[in-house]
């Protein structure tokens, strides 16, 4: 009922829909509402865009100059100062950055996106979930254009990733997208109840949740051996974003075999696991299953809370 | 008739916490015994609004209109009970909400209408219309944050009103801009009841329930006490006012609203005057159950006085409006009614024919002068208040009765 009464009303007999307010709305009517108000989501993550750098010289380059010295400072660090030794490391590093400052923009803005449009929120009627999916929205147009970036670096560099494989990126992305929209849910309304949420969330995905990402370390060479020979390597992977960021460097990084490392000796040593396609296919697929599940969780949890955001605000 | 907004059974509660605990630490600290008191800022409404009705909502300070309105403008959801809207709703609870200082007039019409549920196509269509009607042709351009405040809320009531929704509800927010675009808000309101559309519509100012809305709903610490015809409404919400006035007025000289005699206490001081006023009654139709005066109705106001010695006395009724203006005063002298009374009481009786004036409370004072002029015996100043109850639409000071009579060349035609 609700599908039909969202269709547009433009002939005479115009259909109506019906809107229920009630502090009991099940999740499916809501995320009907959702996509109703697709036009808004747009709309409020252009303004976000346009806004954030409005009166900045150098405008839209910002959002691309602090990855690209995250960027920097590692490669110096982990490939310079450390010589980990690994191969054109920044490619390595470059390909799981990518992933991780998507999801750490949309944890991080999201978290304040209630409390911080509380005037729209106390005088505005509108799925309130919007607002941080809109933060979700603004990361993923910061991700594209840092993936533009990434192609004029891969192409710079004469490198060549895994153009059979470039398939998994979007298969990676779906699952991320939507544990990034679970988390921003979750934390956007919490964060209204207990404001500690969002200097939490910047120590926790700021600083520690970082390192369990195989970013600046390789999970083959490093991870792999120590955890598989305590037989807890699952422990590992209860970080959902490992195997998305796995994905993203399979396909970018693209060196699945041995490879010769650059410290004295030239040792051996494989960086990324010898998995097939379809094993980071069903990775990727739990992580999808098991996000979506904490989408429920998040928007059940949303939906309680909600009802009186325009109160505590 | 179809019902456009359905009200079931909507109750609000807010917890009024005494201390606002929002860090973590406290929270922790004062886990599971944050004192609060339940306030019901809504307790149990039920009524619907068919479509094409203009209803007000009528209800004193923290009655609970705004709750209400933002239940359902869904901006809070009811603790229990439920609102079921048909249509788009435009909610205007406050000009200009969610607009965008950085962005241009134009960026936030696209922003704000889709906040209101429009598709940006719906928006283009309507775009040079509302920028007509907020009159901001040369500015449309320009940020946000550079506007007046003026042409802020023009802007927003123009974005409300055009992007064409079937349930419009406003609080309060025609008391904006100067008087001519006031004109031109309500002659859009207007322009909407004629579509069929739905208004709702909160107000302080009775006058202007009965003037727009054809129904009322009365509010009253959370409930609804009153859901009628507008008339039947602004006299229940007056009533409300009155009981709400007495709590205030209790120890405080006795206030003459009924028709009961007053009796003046206190003789005047002083040298003693041949005659004075002692009491003071009213009555009308109706006077026994009701404390106002209904418009259009007789009106008698009798004074009782006692005179000490043969006077030539003249009495005087005076009936203000709450400036001090004077709107009545009536000297029997003048009328050649003038009493040369003996020593003794007695009582002088006014009587009008029919009360012209429309709602109001009205001050009456009383007094007796000497026929001729000069010496004023006894003033009462303020001795009771009438309060006059108007079911008719007529606006202004006073009601008077009026036909309507509209000539065209295919002959006249009465109503």
């Amino acid at each position: 009922m609700a599908l039909e009464a969202a269709a547009p009303s433009e002939e005479a007999g115009r259909i109506k829909a019906t809107r229920v307010v009630s502090s009991h709305v099940s999740v499916s009517r809501r995320v009907v509402d959702i996509w109703r108000s697709r036009q808004l989501l747009w709309n409020l993550v252009s303004t976000e865009i346009r806004v954030k750098y409005k009166n900045s010289f150098l405008g839209l380059v910002w959002s691309l100059l602090a990855p690209a010295m995250a960027l920097l400072v590692y490669a110096v660090v982990f490939g310079v100062a450390l010589r980990n030794g690994y191969p054109e490391f920044v490619i390595l590093l470059f390909s799981g950055l990518l992933a991780w400052n998507l999801f750490q923009t949309s944890v991080l803005t999201a978290t304040g996106a209630i409390v911080n449009n509380a005037g729209l929120v106390k005088k505005v009627s509108f799925p309130r979930e919007i607002l941080a999916l809109a933060s979700v929205g603004s990361a993923s147009v910061f991700f594209f254009f840092q993936a533009c970036v990434m192609v004029l670096f891969l192409a710079g560099l004469q490198w060549r990733p895994a153009f059979g494989e470039l398939w998994l990126i979007p298969v990676a992305l779906v699952p991320l997208l939507v544990f990034c929209a679970a988390m921003a849910i979750f934390l956007a309304a919490v964060n209204v109840y207990l404001r500690d949420v969002q200097h939490l969330i910047e120590v926790v995905v700021g600083s520690a949740w970082f390192w369990a990402c195989p970013i600046v370390y390789s999970y083959q060479h490093i991870v792999y051996p120590k955890l598989s020979e305590h037989h807890i390597l699952w422990l590992y992977f209860l970080n959902p974003l490992n195997p998305i960021v796995m994905t993203f460097e399979r396909v970018i990084y693209a060196r699945t075999g041995l490879v010769h490392l650059t410290t004295p000796g030239h040792p051996l040593a494989q960086l990324l696991p010898g998995w097939s396609s379809w094993t980071y296919v069903e990775a990727d697929a739990i992580v999808l299953a098991v996000s979506l599940l904490l989408f429920v969780g998040a928007m059940l949890v949303f939906g309680r809370l909600a009802g009186n955001f325009a109160e505590e605000l | 008739m179809t019902t456009a907004v359905d009200i079931q059974g909507v109750s609000k509660r807010f917890r009024l916490y005494h201390q606002k605990y929002t860090s973590l630490k406290e929270r922790v600290i004062h886990a599971g015994r944050t004192p609060y008191t339940d306030l019901w800022a809504l307790r149990d409404i039920v009524f619907d609004v068919e479509e094409g009705d203009t209803v007000g909502i009528l209800g004193r300070n923290g009655s609970g209109k705004s709750t209400l309105l933002k239940c359902i403008c869904g901006v809070l959801q009811p603790t229990s009970g439920q609102v079921v809207v048909r249509g788009k709703l435009a909610g205007l609870l406050e000009l200009g909400a969610g607009f965008q200082p950085d962005l241009t007039g134009r960026q936030n019409i696209y922003l704000n209408g889709s906040l209101l549920g429009l598709s940006k196509t719906d928006i283009d269509r309507v775009f040079e219309e509302v920028v007509a009607f907020a009159e901001l042709e040369q500015f449309i351009d320009q940020q946000v944050k550079f506007y007046s405040s003026g042409m802020y809320v023009r802007l927003g009531f123009a974005v409300a009103v055009n992007v064409d929704p079937d349930v419009l509800v406003i609080d309060e927010v025609l008391a904006v801009g100067d008087e001519r675009f006031q004109r031109k808000c309500l002659d859009r309101v207007q322009q909407f009841q004629d579509q069929g559309r739905t208004i709702i519509f909160v107000s302080h100012s009775p006058d202007q329930v009965r003037a727009i809305c054809n129904k009322a709903v009365v509010l009253s610490d959370g409930k609804m006490i009153g859901h009628g015809p507008p008339g039947e409404a602004v006299r229940v919400f007056r009533e409300n006012l009155l009981e709400a006035g007495d709590i205030l007025a209790l120890g405080m000289e006795a206030t003459t609203t009924g028709a009961t005699a007053t009796p003046i206490a206190s003789p005047p001081a002083g040298h003693p005057h041949p005659i004075r006023i002692s009491g003071v009654s009213l009555s009308y139709p109706g006077s026994d159950e009701r404390p106002y005066v209904v418009t259009g109705e007789p009106l008698t106001i009798a004074l009782q006085f006692e005179a000490s010695e043969p006077t030539a006395a003249s009495f005087v009724v005076e009936l203000r409006d709450d400036k001090g203006g004077v709107l009545v005063r009536t000297v029997s002298g003048d009328l050649d009614a003038a009493a040369d009374v003996v020593a003794g009481s007695g009582v002088v009786s006014f009587r009008y024919e029919s009360v012209p004036f429309t709602d109001g409370a009205y001050d009456l004072s009383v007094g007796v002068e000497h026929r001729a002029g000069g010496e004023l015996f006894d003033w009462k100043e303020a001795v009771a208040r009438i309060e006059v109850m108007n079911p008719s639409k007529a606006v202004g000071l006073v009601a008077l009765p009026v036909k309507v009579f509209v000539e065209q060349a295919s002959g006249v035609v009465g109503r």
